[in-house]
């Protein structure tokens, strides 16, 4: 690390040297994840870049603000619907569906925020659950939502008007941009300062507050930007898939994407997406095999597992290990 | 450098991934084998009903088929589709675009059918419905590339509630599981009641998977109707008879009406609490000779009595597998024609007809659960009241909303 | 006719009193979770699931050994409560050190198992528990028929609601207990054998969820399926009542048994959600529920 370096420029060095070599990974993974849909197949690929972001905007608040949400359903659900029910109804482009709908589920957030953000743990959890229940309760109700059948083929339309999402291949790119924009965003808030005073918030409040922090405010940006980011998946989630259902409003879809992140690794930047990919994956391979019927079997003992053993989840066990061995 | 390290870690750890993905999904196109995908809840609530016995009876039909058709192989992938239209519309996507899948058989929650045949629609695949209830499947949500075989909320509105009607059961509260299939099967029975002469005195809406029904029963016992129709599924309505019976309607002179049950609730109810109740069914497996003999073999290898949905998977898969061998084809357009073109006539339905909204038109049968005493065996559960007519049963086209009936 | 609030008032009565057996039902299991977080601070996501064990091991027993209700109403969470004993002591024990979350992550995969192994052996149609005999049949209490055996739930569901509270609150036992979860290391040094203590109370508090397993397998129909709802409404019970709070857990079940059970008569479609909403005001103005000592 070079914090333990001694000599301001030796370790202004071995920065700069850590930095080329991090541009140079983001480059390998952007250059798999250009080729990947040439090789996997590329709907699947976007359902786990569609769960990644989701992921990816749940371990904002968990990894880096010690919050754990059990309502984030709510915000994937509100993101497609909104955006599902404007694409079917009116003759917009899929962006400004996606857009609409993520506000949506920003405003829903702030709300939800509002309500939950002064209360600790298992109380902030329990109180976002609720407050999804309800939601879940008011979109099984709402006529619009289309009850437990959802909102059935949603046309994928023209991206800016020009290009075709029907399309796989182009639609696949046009995922991988709307994840790479939600997962820079959350790596740039994570190394700004205001990702520092969460950290800060995460492992003492009391100190935070007494160092003039207002933590409140804080916490509140946090959860709106997750909520955001979740209603982002859940927009792009409905564009894809041409289908808004009552699924994703439904607590087990919380429960799920705890899973995902706590597999990935709570509190590491890539955790939450190869959690997701891991997840995914595992459900896909298994619903298809003889083991089709075990898949929650399955998931659970995972859950069991990484709980006892490896907390620290795939990407956290591999940085301790680094750490461990290579340092 | 923890940031780096991550990114590697990363790195390898996706790319194995996308290896076994890539591996799994990377069947070479092959024109040479006739594809079908069994999609069906096979780990929750519909379980029973389709599930992993309905694999065994789509099974059982290409085996009897002789297990190649004009030659080529046969092979059969299956999936649970966790009764959300979300997996179900990916699994049938990747299906038809990766795997070439040409059939897609099963299809049980209403949801998961609609899903599925809206991406099929338009393709070379074709999608045979057994499992769901909703109508809407060949009316507003209608394809040219589906067909729905075993039944419908139409015929079940229509053949119990006209039938207890009948009886003298004039005044209806309803019980109604609170989605739109609850919702489509109340607006159904009340057609039917107030068409024959009854009414509807009252009811509620419960919020799907209720535990408890105490409350609604003892509000359909103030109510003072003679009939408690029951319009909601699965473990609700065995749920609901169970506090029916507990609570005394039977004794008080209320009739219980369940509107949808399958031969699996009521084997879990067993005939003590279910006995004397009336329902309708698209088959039943006692009741002819060739259903008997389909469902002997079914039996020793399951260990289970086929439910009509059962019944269902194996007569379309097998009126399916006749079409392709006699066109030569598995594009949908192709077989389709041919199963319009030709009666069905085997143990689940006698001269059946397909629709052209794609509605398989058989004969429905009203059936009185049998007593404890009339009972032999744990599976010999249903008496045959009455036959209703196929084209008596379902919904006539031309009330239809479907876009293919001109 | 004499009418509340539009319902005739006899229906009023009659859904009232159904309320609180559904209400007496609420707290026993509710009971069970809030002793489990009271002593362990674990949050016992797997509730659910050893109340649908109770009710299996009840129908299994009969089944198989033809063992009746009234010695499976003891046998039965015995046996499930001896399986949270082993759960205890290999699995959560080796979290006790850590955040609370863990643990209720930890439960909810052992739910996730127990449930689809047993949808995978007994399919989810479910099977009938019959009532037993000495039980069957009702009495009109004249603005209702009342079934003998929901009377009997109640009965029992209450005494041991209070025979636990007694228990814990009350007898030197329960100080022990009390006292090993706010300081294990002075009992220790007292010779108290804690982990034995915390090991034994985890299996109790699942021993009252299979308890009501039991209870319920005449009632209900005994499917795989039959906790999985009933976990997040006695979840939000113990809440409300205040985490661990064991008073507060029995007086909130019965409170919202009854408020459910309005709810049933004025808007039945929110009947699954106004506990939600109850749980959500309570939080608002009383962050740490009606009974709770604080944060």
């Amino acid at each position: 690390m070079a914090t333990t370096e001694t000599k301001m420029t030796a370790a202004q060095a071995s920065k700069q040297a850590e930095n080329r070599r991090r541009y140079l990974l983001y480059a390998v993974l952007l250059a798999l994840a250009l080729v990947a849909p040439l090789v996997a197949y590329p709907v699947f690929l976007m359902k786990i870049l569609c769960f990644a972001l989701f992921a990816c905007a749940f371990n904002l608040l968990l990894g880096y603000a010690g919050l754990l949400s059990f309502g984030h359903a709510a915000f994937l659900a509100t993101g497609g619907y909104m955006t599902g029910f404007l694409l079917s109804n009116y003759s917009i482009t899929p962006e400004v569906g996606i857009i609409t709908g993520t506000l949506a589920a920003t405003v829903l957030g702030t709300f939800f925020g509002i309500l939950s953000i002064r209360r600790q743990g298992i109380y902030f959890a329990m109180i976002t659950l609720a407050l999804a229940q309800m939601i879940f309760f008011m979109y099984l109700q709402a006529d619009f939502t289309g009850g437990e059948d959802g909102l059935q083929g949603v046309p994928r339309g023209h991206l800016f008007g020009i290009f075709d999402l029907s399309n796989n291949l182009i639609m696949y790119y046009f995922v991988l941009a709307v994840f790479l924009f939600g997962f820079l965003l959350i790596q740039r808030t994570v190394h700004s300062p205001f990702g520092q005073v969460l950290k800060a918030i995460r492992e003492n409040e009391p100190r935070a507050i007494s160092l003039g922090y207002n933590t409140d405010i804080y916490k509140l940006v946090a959860f709106v930007l997750s909520a955001a980011l979740a209603g982002l998946a859940g927009s792009t989630k409905t564009v894809v898939f041409q289908l808004a259902s009552l699924g994703d409003a439904h607590w087990h879809m919380s429960g799920e994407i705890i899973l995902m992140t706590l597999v990935g690794g709570v509190g590491t930047l890539f955790g939450p997406v190869l959690g997701a990919t891991f997840v995914l994956t595992l459900e896909h391979q298994l619903s298809q095999s003889f083991l089709g019927d075990w898949v929650d079997v399955i998931l659970g003992v995972i859950f069991v597992v990484v709980v006892l053993t490896f907390r620290a989840g795939i990407v956290g066990e591999i940085q301790k290990f680094m750490k461990k061995n290579f340092k | 450098m923890k940031m780096m390290k991550t990114a590697l870690a990363t790195a390898i750890v996706s790319s194995l991934f996308m290896g076994v993905t890539a591996h799994a999904d990377g069947h070479e196109i092959s024109d040479n084998e006739l594809r079908i995908g069994y999609l069906a809840d096979m780990s929750g609530t519909y379980r029973d009903l389709a599930g992993p016995n309905g694999e065994e009876a789509l099974k059982m039909a290409i085996e009897d088929f002789g297990g190649k058709v004009k030659g080529k192989n046969i092979t059969v992938m299956s999936a649970d589709d966790r009764n959300s239209p979300d997996v179900a519309s990916s699994t049938v996507r990747e299906w038809i675009e990766s795997d070439k899948v040409d059939m897609i058989q099963g299809l049980v929650a209403s949801s998961v059918s609609i899903a599925s045949t809206k991406v099929m629609n338009g393709t070379d695949t074709m999608g045979l419905v057994n499992g769901s209830a909703a109508s809407s499947i060949t009316n507003e949500h209608c394809t040219p590339n589906h067909i729905h075989w075993t039944y419908d909320t139409y015929p079940l509105a229509n053949g119990t509630a006209s039938a207890v009607v009948a009886e003298g059961g004039k005044s209806w509260f309803m019980v109604t599981a609170d989605y739109a299939f609850g919702h489509a099967l109340e607006s159904d029975v009340t057609r039917v009641v107030e068409s024959n002469g009854g009414e509807i005195v009252g009811g509620v809406r419960h919020p799907l998977s209720t535990d408890d029904f105490s409350s609604y029963m003892l509000q359909a016992q103030s109510s003072g109707a003679d009939v408690v129709g029951l319009a909601n599924a699965g473990g609700d309505t065995v749920n609901s008879i169970i506090t029916a019976g507990e609570f005394g309607l039977a004794q008080a002179g209320q009739t219980v009406a369940a509107l949808l049950l399958f031969l699996t609730d009521v084997h879990a109810l067993g005939a003590e609490t279910a006995q004397g109740i009336q329902l309708t069914t698209g088959w039943y497996w006692d009741k002819d000779k060739d259903a008997r003999a389909w469902a002997d073999r079914f039996y020793d290898r399951t260990g289970a009595r086929p439910s009509m949905v059962h019944a269902g998977i194996y007569s379309s898969t097998m009126h399916y597998l006749k079409g392709v061998e006699a066109t030569g084809s598995d594009k949908a357009s192709d077989v389709r024609a041919w199963m319009a073109d030709n009666e069905i006539n085997d143990m689940f339905a006698k001269g059946g007809y397909v629709r052209e909204d794609g509605r398989m038109v058989h004969d429905m049968y009203l059936a009185e659960v049998k007593t404890p005493a009339e009972s032999e065996n744990e599976w010999d559960l249903y008496k045959i009241v009455r036959t209703i007519p196929g084209d008596e049963a379902f919904r006539p086209l031309s009330q239809s909303k479907c876009s293919l009936v001109k | 006719m004499t009418m509340i609030f539009g319902v005739p008032a006899a229906a009023f009565y009659g859904q009232l009193l159904l309320g609180l057996i559904n209400g007496a039902f609420y707290a026993l299991l509710s009971l069970g979770l809030a002793v489990i977080f009271g002593l362990l601070k674990i949050i016992n996501f797997a509730h659910g699931a050893q109340y649908m064990l109770g009710a299996f091991a009840a129908y299994l027993l009969l089944e198989t050994l033809g063992i009746n209700y009234w010695v499976a109403l003891f046998l039965a969470p015995i046996i499930v409560g001896a399986f949270g004993v082993v759960i205890e002591r290999f699995l959560l024990r080796r979290i006790t050190h850590i955040d609370h979350i863990y643990g209720l992550l930890l439960t909810f995969g052992l739910a996730l198992v127990i449930q689809g192994t047993f949808t995978n052996w007994f399919g989810v149609s479910g099977s009938r528990y019959p009532v037993p005999e000495a039980l069957q049949g009702g009495i009109n209490l004249g603005f209702m028929y009342l079934p003998i055996y929901r009377a009997w739930i109640v009965a029992v569901a209450l005494v041991v609601c209070f025979a636990v509270w007694f228990l814990i609150e009350k007898t030197k036992l329960g100080g022990y207990l009390r006292a090993g979860t706010e300081n294990s290391a002075l009992m220790q040094a007292f010779g108290v054998n804690v982990p034995l203590l915390v090991t034994l109370t985890y299996g109790f508090g699942v021993g009252l969820a299979a308890l009501g397993g039991v209870l319920a397998a005449p009632v209900y129909s005994v499917s795989p399926d039959m906790g999985s709802n009933l976990l997040i409404v006695v979840f939000a019970v113990v809440v409300i009542g205040g985490m661990g709070s064991i008073v507060g857990a029995i007086l909130t079940g019965l409170m919202m048994g009854i408020v459910e059970g309005l709810t049933k008569v004025y808007y039945p479609e929110a009947s699954s959600v106004v506990i939600f909403l109850v749980m959500i005001i309570v939080l608002l103005v009383r962050p740490s529920g009606l009974f709770g000592k604080g944060t």
